[in-house]
């Protein structure tokens, strides 16, 4: 190896001097735990006695335990109708935003506004709006149109639909995104559609989602991952009921190792959770890529 | 040089208000939750029961502020969040400058490694890390203090050195060759040129952690058990635990106070948001 100058030495010295909160938190924190965590799956560990090991039994349990499929399929369920659900509200208000209209940068801070606050204070908000007696929505709904409304977070049906509504006030962040990319597409390329006389919607469909499609992709993988990891709603709203509908993948991981403390089992459910996103990330970003190339061949 | 970005320019009458009917018919929608939240709070329980229901308080019970820190310890929330996020945003935000710094700035051996692993752990989901880590600290006797959750802050954040990086890049190397002829460490470099230069990051990087600690449940709920200690989010979930039935009045009155310290900071600072939020978009 060469040897490295005075000045060089310095400079890598300074690097680690720089980086070590970080490293010391990546070892204690993230990569020991990481490692830790991938042997307690493979273990029996309660916390009180020691660990010991069980080879593979935590992931066959796993999959002959109904709750877990119960947990996994309620999460799924939600995630599917939230991810489309966000992407298409922000992508509506960002694009409706981004023409000329007086009190843009107001609007878009209305619209931004109710996102920042969540957790604790909007699910209790929400929990109250929805409330089938005295909440307001079922309140109007009989008031003006005389319809008995459904029982949001009370019925097993509506529980997770309910959830996914939640999100309209959440997605402030998305808009933002989605709205700053429509603000920086060149200018040309619409006109030149205009001169060729195509509608509105058609230059939306044939350049506007064409050119913001990695935008649309970082964000439909963000609310996914996000979706998949789903829990102070249903812990503040429904303690996972009614009849576990609303028993997410992460709530059934709190209770498994902060209730029953069954570490391992749970840093088992923690590596499946793990290597359902993994592959999720995988397979969204290997569908978009035929996406993007199909729209390119087709010009 | 400017590039010319597309708005729809020519709009016909019709269209126009078609987009103006929806985005203000829009943004009613969005601001009603929070309304109603504030509406609520200010009735009594028999209004809240009444049928039909009042859009307005008949009398605006502003008591129900004052009967929250009553029933329960609010202002000991509060001001545990306060400390709380204060300490940890301060930590995240300082130590997450540095090491961007040194990935931004410093040439070492092994940095594009080690910035992979910075990007690799952003992907790895919390739940992975979450049970090693509370049977470290429960080993440590740290659970039931404030200790699991502050410490972390002090080892920096994998997502805020990524902001912060990318905002160091776009920072002129010509400083650097400055300070260097002149003779001075990179800490001078650090300190005198990059963190000077670089506050409108720090704010950025502050109000997205900010968000994040104050809303946070999962953490204080794993590692506190003392009422006393708890930070806002916590107390706010355990608020109707003294009650029979729900005082949705009361509640509604103690979460408007839990989201207010977060709501005025946003009106005072929503440049920095939005730009985060683009920054970490966009480059993403």
């Amino acid at each position: 190896m060469r040897k490295l100058s005075l000045a060089m030495k310095r400079e890598e010295q300074s690097f680690w001097l720089f980086i070590a909160p970080w490293f010391i938190g990546f070892v204690c924190f993230t990569g020991g735990p990481i490692l830790f965590s991938l042997l307690l799956s493979f273990s029996e560990y309660n916390v009180i006695s020691s660990p010991k090991f069980a080879g593979v039994s935590n992931y066959s349990l796993l999959f002959g335990d109904r709750l877990f499929y119960k947990s996994l399929f309620v999460t799924l369920y939600y995630s599917v109708m939230a991810v489309p659900f966000t992407i298409l509200t922000s992508l509506i208000v960002a694009v409706l935003l981004n023409h000329r209209i007086k009190g843009q940068a107001v609007l878009r801070t209305l619209y931004y506004a109710p996102s920042i606050i969540s957790g604790v204070a909007v699910s209790f908000l929400w929990s109250w709006l929805l409330n089938p007696q005295f909440g307001v929505v079922n309140s109007v709904l009989y008031d003006w149109f005389g319809i008995q409304g459904p029982g949001w977070f009370t019925s097993p049906g509506t529980v997770v639909p309910s959830m996914v509504l939640m999100q309209l006030t959440a997605s402030g962040s998305t808009m933002v995104i989605f709205l700053a990319a429509l603000q920086s597409l060149p200018a040309d390329l619409f006109e030149a559609a205009s001169i060729e006389g195509a509608s509105g919607f058609t230059k939306f469909r044939k350049i506007t989602v064409p050119l913001i499609s990695p935008v649309i992709l970082f964000n439909t993988i963000i609310s996914m991952i996000g979706s998949l990891q789903i829990f102070t709603e249903a812990y503040v709203i429904t303690k996972g009921g009614p009849d576990w509908n609303s028993y997410f993948y992460v709530y059934y991981l709190f209770d498994t190792a902060f209730k029953q403390f069954r570490m391992g089992y749970a840093s088992a459910q923690a590596w499946i959770l793990f290597l359902l996103i993994f592959a999720l990330t995988l397979v969204s970003l290997w569908g978009s890529k035929k996406f993007v190339h199909y729209e390119y061949d087709s010009k | 040089m400017k590039r010319k970005t597309y708005r729809h320019d020519k709009l016909s009458l019709v269209e126009k208000i078609i987009i103006y009917v929806l985005l203000y018919g829009g943004v009613l929608l969005f601001a009603f939750p929070l309304f109603w939240m504030l509406s609520t709070s200010l009735k009594t329980m028999g209004e809240i029961h009444r049928v039909p229901m009042t859009w307005l308080p008949a009398f605006w019970q502003w008591n129900n502020y004052k009967q929250i820190f009553i029933d329960a310890p609010m202002s000991r929330f509060l001001w545990n969040s306060l400390w709380y996020s204060g300490v940890t945003v301060a930590a995240v935000v300082f130590t997450s400058s540095m090491a961007a710094f040194a990935f931004a700035r410093l040439r070492a051996r092994g940095s594009l490694i080690l910035f992979g692993l910075v990007l690799s752990t952003m992907m790895i989901p919390s739940q992975v890390t979450l049970i090693p880590q509370y049977l470290l600290f429960n080993k440590l006797h740290w659970t039931g203090t404030y200790l699991p959750l502050v410490i972390p802050a002090f080892t920096a954040s994998s997502f805020t050195i990524f902001l912060m990086r990318q905002f160091y890049l776009g920072i002129t190397k010509e400083l650097d060759e400055a300070v260097k002829i002149d003779g001075g460490s990179h800490f001078t470099m650090y300190f005198r040129i990059l963190i000077p230069l670089s506050m409108p990051a720090f704010a950025t990087a502050a109000i997205l952690e900010l968000i994040s600690r104050w809303n946070d449940l999962f953490g204080p709920l794993i590692y506190l058990n003392d009422m006393t200690k708890y930070p806002i989010s916590l107390g706010l979930a355990n608020f109707t635990a003294a009650y029979g039935a729900t005082p949705w009045n009361l509640l509604m009155a103690a979460s408007l106070v839990a989201i207010l310290p977060l709501l005025l900071i946003f009106f005072f600072a929503q440049k920095y948001f939005i730009q985060g939020i683009v920054v970490s978009g966009s480059k993403g």
